[in-house]
């Protein structure tokens, strides 16, 4: 794509999405839509942790346990490196529980209603012990042990220091201790996860129509702990409802369903409820970092080190394992900031909870938290603005190599928090803010700046150590005799508009309309192998590797059209749905050219292949985008409430293909991070029990909690991608919860507190500002 | 609970006569007796509103009322907004200022929307906002939700009404 594309083609445009007349006239095929023979419902543990003594169903009822699925593998995820103990989990539990809410058998009936009463009536005796919930007590000394193997429920352990960190430390002129913590999350995509398996007994296969973000990753792994041949199984992602991680690791209910199949030879569904969606599908955050900045004279911060225990649950989940959270802390913990001395120790301790995988951010939002933080309080201690510390700290000079060997490529550190500042009007803030204390109404204005690492390849999973390194992505253009092009992606996306996107980088490269192209994605069987959609990664890698096949489809237009036009192809122009010979009126339609591809081969005499379908990878390096978020908040001390007045976001993501779904995304990026900063948490009792198991507990916020969300756009084309474009899916997430705290910070300073954990509930923030009096009484 | 009861929805205008448990939901029986599944079900227990219908003119959870409860009523759920090809309004809107992502709240918050506003077309912005709290989406941050409803609130309270 040259520049001037951008400017006259369709990308950068805010066209509308082909996805969106069948999901609003209730024409989208989610996977609950599909009828099947058979209901399955799950009994799951109502203890954290014990032995199972027995499991005993009335005869009346079709119930299969862990004996029956005898042959069926346990769910593995491995890593090589960082001392990672690999866990194993079975589908069904087996010989012992580890969490509330773990699958103990399947009920199958004709019904989910009577499948749900059957499960019943299943009886259940389990022999229980002591569980450990919190993350810090499952490495105290004595902690009873999650899994026997596992010592000192410590799975993944990772440390690193740079040469230069103790001289430096030494040598700083002041240094600030900081504790924060995120309270666990729950992605609570609206459609809960679910699946459909059909035997078909002609073929023998199977179909496996899921709520996933993977669908190939999912028939891999599915086939090999079933033992069947991959070529059996098929799995389609039709129309998913969100995803944001928790649809990207595998169910283990998915794979009971595929045995099911089987098994029944019939076809078999499972719808989960929200209940079991908040107590057994992944859950998220649960993170706690201790740090330690130290700063010279300048305020400049000279050396960071940090301790991060990430609490992973009973389980790893597959494929990232659960050491990405404790991983991803640690290389990325220093953010935006310019820091060459670093210390990190970083943990992945098991619990008897529910396991976690990625949601979006993934450790990003809580590392972004404590270095916001951090920076704030050093403000504070320095007598500076939060935007000065700011300036004086950001990287500015590109590429940096970070203390972790991170590479960044040009960003606006710099120049997005001052565009940020300046939206929010910050002297004119600090004045309303003076004259509202006066009458006791407490604001404050919050800042995050931060770095998000988005589209990367093979490598960035590799220095993980994972077994399975996810990153490229294969794309297959395709042109049909009528000159109307097929895009099969590997990607899955569930609700980013790929299919429009992509649909309008190809339409650049091929001078067609996006309305003559169709990408097929979410099925096996119609799209070449891929990843899925995870980790701000598809627009920037499936996007690539669709622009390199459209390259190569273009190529091939060009030479059959110098056949035609009996000219050079170098010369050949492909616009407005015609080849042209450049600087003369000769001209073919590109639909002539498609038609000759299959009909009249014999007039390239040989030198062209029949048909048009191309295929290309695309696995680059990685970039990052940036941001900063400011937040202003009303804080009412006397109850602990938080209102959020205002949210700016200044952004640079690079080139935008669709500027409107850019904005889409950001939107629902900070709304669940607004929901991670005050009120959504996954509470666990002492015993383990979940007691946040309805949506009138686990709180996701409604448009009453949601302010405007004003955006600024910065576009920094990046190099490190062949499109210019920055994953950007995550990054709204990311900074929000750290702009709500600080903001929250700021407007509560006159009382002395530093409210450090999130969610900052009206609890929290009471108790924060009780603990504070209370000093203040004994002080005096 | 094996008594199964008979009785007739009647959807988008066209009558669906069904047996049924008497503790089938109106959700569940509109889904999977009458296959109509563009009305989705999201949390079972009246929170997130994705399942949310018109009954007699009112819009209601259908998670939370019992099929039998609509016999005979009017129900009017998302596939009958439209007509024929033409969308309706409200879809219309949120299509152009991409209220949705993944769809699947999608038909809630629309069926939500257009009762309110056919019960009260001029309901001042405060209550509008109000009444879209009903409902919960995941994906859009309800910026580009609260921006369709209004478009189409503007356009809806000037049309000449008899």
């Amino acid at each position: 794509m040259t520049a001037g594309a951008a400017a006259t083609g369709w990308v950068g445009r805010s066209i509308r999405r082909v996805e969106d007349p069948a999901l609003v006239t209730g024409r989208g095929r989610f996977t609950a839509d599909l009828p099947s023979a058979w209901a399955v419902r799950f009994v799951r543990s109502a203890v954290a942790a014990g032995r199972i003594v027995r499991i005993e169903a009335p005869a009346t009822a079709t119930v299969f346990t862990a004996a029956d699925l005898a042959g069926v593998k346990p769910i593995r995820p491995m890593l090589h490196k960082f001392n990672y103990v690999p866990v194993e989990q079975p589908v069904l539990a087996t010989g012992c529980v580890r969490f509330v809410g773990e699958p103990l058998a399947a009920v199958v009936a004709a019904t989910a209603e009577e499948a749900e009463d059957a499960a019943d009536l299943v009886e259940v005796e389990i022999e229980e012990s002591g569980p450990v919930i919190d993350g810090y007590d499952a490495v105290e000394a004595g902690a009873a042990l999650v899994h026997d193997h596992v010592a000192g429920n410590v799975m993944v352990a990772a440390a690193l220091e740079t040469p230069d960190f103790e001289e430096a430390r030494a040598g700083a002129h002041c240094r600030l201790e900081i504790e924060v913590r995120s309270r666990r999350q729950n992605a609570m995509p609206l459609e809960t996860r679910g699946g459909h398996a059909a035997f078909d007994p002609a073929s023998g296969r199977v179909t496996l129509t899921c709520a996933t973000q993977m669908p190939h990753l999912m028939r891999t792994a599915i086939a090999d702990l079933i033992g069947m041949p991959e070529a059996e199984l098929r799995v389609i992602a039709p129309d998913v409802g969100g995803g944001f991680g928790q649809k990207m690791s595998l169910a283990a209910e998915y794979v009971v369903l595929v045995w099911l199949a089987q098994k029944l030879r019939s076809s078999v569904a499972w719808t989960e409820d929200r209940r079991e969606n908040l107590i057994a599908a992944f859950h998220s955050r649960d993170q706690s970092l201790r740090l330690e900045g130290a700063f010279d004279d300048t305020a400049r911060l000279v050396a960071l080190s940090g301790d991060v225990v990430a609490n992973v649950g009973a389980y790893s989940c597959f494929p990232t394992t659960g050491a990405v959270e404790p991983l991803m802390a640690m290389t990325e913990l220093p953010g935006p900031y310019d820091v060459s001395a670093y210390r990190c120790h970083a943990r992945g301790v098991l619990t008897h909870t529910c396991p976690m995988a990625p949601y979006r951010g993934v450790s990003r939002p809580v590392i972004t938290l404590a270095i916001e933080r951090l920076m704030d309080r050093a403000a504070a201690q320095f007598g500076l603005e939060p935007t000065e510390i700011r300036r004086r700290n950001l990287i500015q000079k590109f590429p940096h190599t970070s203390a972790t060997g991170l590479v960044f490529d040009q960003a606006t550190y710099r120049e997005t928090l001052e565009v940020a500042v300046d939206a929010m009007g910050l002297a004119a803030f600090r004045i309303r803010q003076r004259e509202a204390r006066r009458h006791q109404k407490y604001l404050g204005i919050g800042l995050a700046t931060f770095s998000e690492r988005t589209g990367y390849g093979t490598p960035a999973f590799a220095a993980r150590g994972m077994e399975i390194t996810p990153g490229w992505e294969s794309v297959e253009v395709a042109m049909d005799p009528s000159g109307f092009v097929e895009a099969r992606i590997g990607a899955s996306p569930h609700g980013q508009g790929l299919h429009t996107t992509l649909s309008q980088i190809i339409a650049d490269e091929l001078g067609l309309e996006p309305g003559r192209i169709k990408v097929v994605h979410g099925d096996t069987e119609h799209t070449p192998y891929g990843w899925g959609t995870f980790a701000s990664r598809s627009l920037v890698i499936a996007g690539g590797a669709s622009l390199l096949a459209a390259r190569k489809v273009r190529a091939k237009l060009a030479r059959i059209a110098s056949h035609l036009l009996e000219a050079a192809p170098d010369d050949i122009v492909l616009e407005a749905g015609v080849a042209k010979v450049a600087g003369t009126d000769r001209a073919v339609r590109v639909d002539a050219l498609a038609r000759a591809a299959y009909h009249q081969v014999h007039r390239f005499k040989g030198d062209i292949e029949p048909g048009i379908r191309e295929s290309a990878a695309y696995d680059p390096a990685g970039t990052f985008s940036n941001a900063c978020h400011a937040a202003v908040v009303a804080v009412d001390p006397e109850t602990g409430a938080v209102t959020v007045e205002r949210f700016v976001v200044a952004e640079d993501a690079g080139r935008l293909i669709n500027p409107m779904i850019v904005d889409g995304q950001i939107h629902g990026g900070v709304a669940q991070g607004i929901a991670n900063a005050l009120f959504e948490e996954i509470v666990y009792d002492q015993t383990g029990n979940i007691l946040t198991t309805t949506l009138a507990d686990y709180l996701p916020p409604t448009i009453r909690e949601i302010p405007p969300i004003e955006l600024h756009h910065l576009e920094t084309v990046s190099e490190a991608t062949i499109t210019g474009a920055k994953g950007l899916g995550e990054g709204g997430a990311i900074g929000a919860p750290a702009a709500i705290l600080n903001a929250i910070n700021d407007a509560l300073s006159p009382f002395g507190v530093s409210i450090d954990e999130i969610p900052a509930t009206p609890q929290r923030i009471r108790a924060a500002l009780r603990a504070a009096a209370e000093t203040a009484r004994n002080v005096e | 609970m094996s008594d199964r009861i008979d009785l007739t929805l009647n959807i988008n205008g066209r009558d669906h006569a069904i047996r049924v448990e008497p503790r089938r939901t109106l959700a569940d029986a509109i889904r999977d007796d009458c296959g109509q599944t563009g009305t989705h079900v999201g949390c079972e227990h009246g929170v997130c509103g994705a399942c949310t219908v018109i009954v007699d003119g009112a819009p209601v959870r259908s998670c939370l009322m019992f099929a039998i409860q609509a016999d005979g009523k009017p129900i009017r759920t998302v596939e009958g907004l439209a007509r024929g090809d033409e969308l309706h309004p409200l879809q219309q809107a949120f299509i152009a200022h991409h209220g949705l992502q993944c769809g699947f709240c999608t038909p809630g918050f629309l069926m939500l929307a257009v009762a309110v506003l056919e019960r009260e077309p001029d309901i001042d912005d405060e209550a509008l906002v109000d009444a879209l709290s009903s409902n919960l989406c995941r994906c859009t941050g309800y910026q580009n939700i609260l921006k369709a409803v209004r478009a189409y609130a503007r356009a809806y309270a000037a049309e000449p009404r008899g």
